[in-house]
């Protein structure tokens, strides 16, 4: 490969990346079209519209959306803009509605998006049919095991083909659940980082920054009784080994012996003595529904999952579904939810969400530290015009099996798709 | 009054006082001696900015402490490798509206208004808004924290970026 922002040799083993592709305004405009407007993007999870009537108003790929149940249950993203004269129609962050008025003019819409009433219909003429003014649908809206995805594209391939390789990702996590059914826990956190939104991509899944950025949480770890001590095996960083894998059409994830603990179902000392006859127990359960070998792939392994272009679902101390975009080129807005099981007991909740904060979010015990590395990052390629280059040949003289989570295999398996989408646009 | 010093009682003054001091040894960055000013129990807790009522059990917070990992909090935080916070960005509290909201014999209630500006190098300037729940005990005559929540205002981090330093 070898274009304007991507350079690869493999006989060289060197992957280079332009620096300009982090700071151009250009390429932000170009990468709406070309990537968000063309891929499968993440919107929300089924458990967020537990009932009918039940709505989300977020933002997807820069449209404003409501994510919503309608009356007979089923799921839609809807355009939340009037069809009047565009404002707004759903203003409030979540709840259950009978039905959606727009505050502007007073037209109300069904929570399946059709237009139910406006105001003195009488004044319009008799060509006006409300049937043509419904809240207008995301192209395509479809779900992999509660995973709701939009595309903008209307000839994009099925949901299920696009995730190729990620389906067996997601479904380690959804495993999880004795009946196959995660939720999406309260508590939503949403920032912004001040840099390129691909950088938040590479970070998801770079293992080889966590001796560096996240010391401060590995001491934690340690301190808390926790072996943080990397094996006896030449070339590995880490306290255990893990590798980055391509997944197809851009998804990849890194996938780690685990040595962090997981609710489901790995003890570690930070979850206290009371806590080991409670993680034997799911882990029993585990075992009983999907066999030893497949039980202990899902709860002995961590792993972070990027679904192209921009979800994050790292199942590790405990599960984040995370999904960020570009609101500049070096600016980005997050949001992040953690995941559970829905069978859960209290107790069970409270050691996965307590496991959450050890490493995860703004608060968390490394995540700041992940947000100072990117910011860091993007004040440095301000330079990009004199030093024009990053490298990401790490690993690159090992055949592609052999991608350690601390090569950066992975992450070059993200620039290629990105890279060919590019190119395609033209 | 009763002339007996209730262990619960206390002047919103002595309260005042002591939000002041808190809020100066955090702006120093002694955080071992703010440390000292918490109980052996003492939780702290940033909600997260959709759900302020919520319980940390149930809902993922921002930050939700036990006293352990409040010292693990402290450590990492005084750590150069703490890197979102190193160097350690200068702070300033402003502490308002102190209000004693209740006691119950043991534990002093207290809700007071902050405003804490954050600044790091480049103009970065932030501005965190909201209000404090305390639960004050004392100990040895001293009053002490036993719980610590500090509750944001925006309905989302959004351009803080997050809750590095102790809020």
């Amino acid at each position: 490969m070898n274009d304007r922002y991507v350079i690869e040799d493999r006989a060289r083993n060197t992957f280079s990346l332009s620096r300009e592709a982090l700071v151009s305004p250009a390429v932000l405009e170009k990468e709406r079209r070309a990537i968000f407007d063309t891929c499968w993007i993440y919107v929300g999870h089924a458990s967020e519209l537990a009932q009918p009537g039940d709505f989300r108003t977020r933002y997807v790929a820069g449209r404003p959306v409501i994510f919503c149940r309608d009356k007979a249950g089923t799921a839609h993203a809807l355009l939340n803009t009037c069809r009047h004269r565009g404002a707004i129609v759903c203003r409030e962050r979540q709840g259950n509605a009978r039905q959606f008025m727009c505050m502007y003019h007073g037209w109300t819409y069904e929570t399946d998006g059709t237009l139910k009433t406006v105001p003195g219909p009488e004044a319009y003429g008799t060509a006006f049919d409300k049937r043509n003014f419904a809240l207008v649908s995301v192209p395509r809206l479809e779900h992999y095991r509660d995973f709701y995805f939009a595309c903008f594209d209307r000839a994009a391939p099925p949901l299920a083909d696009y995730l190729a390789g990620a389906k067996e990702y997601i479904d380690l996590v959804v495993d999880q659940s004795p009946s196959g059914r995660m939720e999406i826990i309260a508590g939503v956190q949403e920032y912004d980082v001040k840099a390129n939104w691909k950088l938040l991509v590479e970070n998801s899944v770079d293992d080889y920054h966590l001796p560096s950025v996240h010391t401060t949480w590995l001491n934690y770890m340690k301190n808390a009784g926790v072996n943080v001590r990397p094996p006896k095996e030449e070339g590995l960083l880490l306290p255990s080994k893990g590798w980055g894998k391509d997944l197809g059409n851009g998804h990849l994830t890194t996938d780690n012996v685990n040595f962090r603990g997981r609710p489901v179902a790995r003890w570690i000392s930070i979850y206290g003595e009371d806590a080991k006859p409670d993680i034997a127990a799911i882990r029993r359960e585990l075992v009983a529904r999907l066999g030893e070998e497949r039980a202990a792939r899902i709860a002995d392994t961590n792993r972070n999952l990027i679904v192209f272009p921009n979800l994050a679902l790292n199942d590790g101390s405990s599960v984040t579904v995370r999904t960020f975009f570009p609101t500049a080129p070096d600016r980005m807005h997050v949001t992040a939810w953690c995941l559970g099981p829905t069978e859960e007991t209290p107790a069970q909740r409270a050691r996965r969400l307590d496991a959450f904060l050890t490493f995860y979010g703004p608060g968390g015990f490394a995540t700041p530290d992940d947000v100072a590395a990117l910011e860091a990052v993007q004040q440095g390629l301000a330079a990009w015009r004199e030093v024009g280059w990053s490298d990401m040949s790490r690993g690159m003289a090992k055949p592609g099996d052999a991608q350690l989570n601390t090569d950066e295999g992975h992450m070059r398996v993200f620039w290629r798709r990105w890279s060919e989408l590019m190119d395609r646009a033209g | 009054m009763s002339g007996r010093r209730n262990a619960a009682s206390a002047t919103r003054e002595e309260v005042e006082e002591f939000l002041y001091r808190e809020a100066a040894l955090l702006d120093a960055w002694q955080l071992d001696d703010w440390l000292a000013l918490t109980t052996a129990d003492c939780g702290y807790y940033v909600p997260p900015n959709d759900k302020p009522d919520a319980d940390h059990r149930s809902t993922l917070f921002t930050v939700a402490d036990d006293h352990a990992r409040l010292v693990e909090r402290v450590k990492r935080l005084k750590d150069p490798s703490a890197h979102a916070e190193y160097p350690p960005s200068r702070t300033r509290r402003v502490i308002t509206n102190v209000r004693i909201a209740g006691s119950d014999g043991e534990t002093i209630e207290v809700a007071a208004n902050f405003v804490v500006y954050r600044f790091r190098r480049g103009g970065d300037r932030r501005e965190f808004v909201g209000h404090y729940r305390y639960k004050l005990r004392r100990e040895n005559g001293a009053l002490r924290i036993a719980e610590r929540r500090a509750i944001l205002d925006g309905e989302e981090l959004g351009a803080l970026g997050a809750v590095s330093f102790i809020l």
